[in-house]
């Protein structure tokens, strides 16, 4: 199945991209996704453990990951 | 009770006039500015970026907490993207309540709530043209280098930020 997942701001500038299209067996997590995306080209700035967030809620890396969810890797949060 | 994520000036006397009410005995404003400091660093002004569909919801969530924590249904909170210059409100919390005590508590609960879980970033920009993203947890560098390199992945577009 295809998971979308989100990056933003120091996320999005190391990997070069704000949202990447990944191809993953039915069945995969959060922490499944992230670790995927931690192989790619420039994620090495990725801390080991990122918050997640799938459709627009914080989950826990074994939320397992349903066809057409969206999946966001957050970095540290600064409003304010 | 009400939230936003807007992409203009805030205008605190409208929130202000928004909460008024007769059973209400104290008023309260926190306005969170850009200051021209940080960490040492000369700022110019600062740029912030959202996932904004999660912001709010999760500025709403924080709210309806305070609401039901605190006793009183008057809390406004807008939050402010793109870029800011010195001086310019980035987020403005108003609180109305009969009572000055639960006033601050829910202003107070609303701000450092909003610190810890609304996706919210800022890219500061420093007087020698530089650029960085804040992290409030001070977890390894974020400058922002040279352009974008595409990466062996499709993209989506229309991601909002």
């Amino acid at each position: 199945m295809t998971v979308t997942v989100l990056l933003f701001a120091s996320y999005a500038d190391a990997l070069g991209t704000d949202s990447i299209a990944l191809d993953l067996p039915v069945g995969v997590t959060a922490g499944d996704v992230v670790a995927h995306v931690q192989q790619l080209p420039g994620a090495g700035r990725l801390p080991k453990h990122p918050l997640v967030a799938v459709n627009e809620r914080y989950v826990k890396r074994d939320r397992v990951i349903a066809t057409g969810d969206q999946v966001a890797i957050i970095p540290p949060v600064a409003g304010g | 009770m009400r939230t936003a994520i807007v992409d203009r000036t805030i205008e605190v006397t409208a929130l202000l006039n928004e909460v008024a009410g007769n059973h209400n005995g104290a008023t309260l404003a926190f306005i969170g500015t850009v200051r021209d400091v940080n960490d040492g660093r000369a700022v110019t002004g600062m740029e912030y970026t959202a996932y904004r569909g999660m912001a709010e919801r999760e500025l709403a969530t924080i709210a309806r907490e305070a609401v039901e924590s605190f006793g009183t249904n008057d809390i406004i909170v807008e939050h402010r993207l793109g870029m800011l210059e010195l001086r310019e409100a980035s987020v403005a919390i108003v609180v109305a309540h009969p009572h000055r005590g639960a006033a601050y508590d829910a202003s107070r609960y609303v701000i450092e709530q909003l610190k810890k879980r609304v996706p919210i970033w800022k890219l500061e920009h420093y007087v020698d043209g530089t650029r960085e993203w804040v992290d409030p947890t001070g977890s390894g560098s974020s400058a922002v280098s040279g352009a974008r390199e595409p990466i062996a992945a499709s993209r989506s577009g229309g991601n909002a930020q």
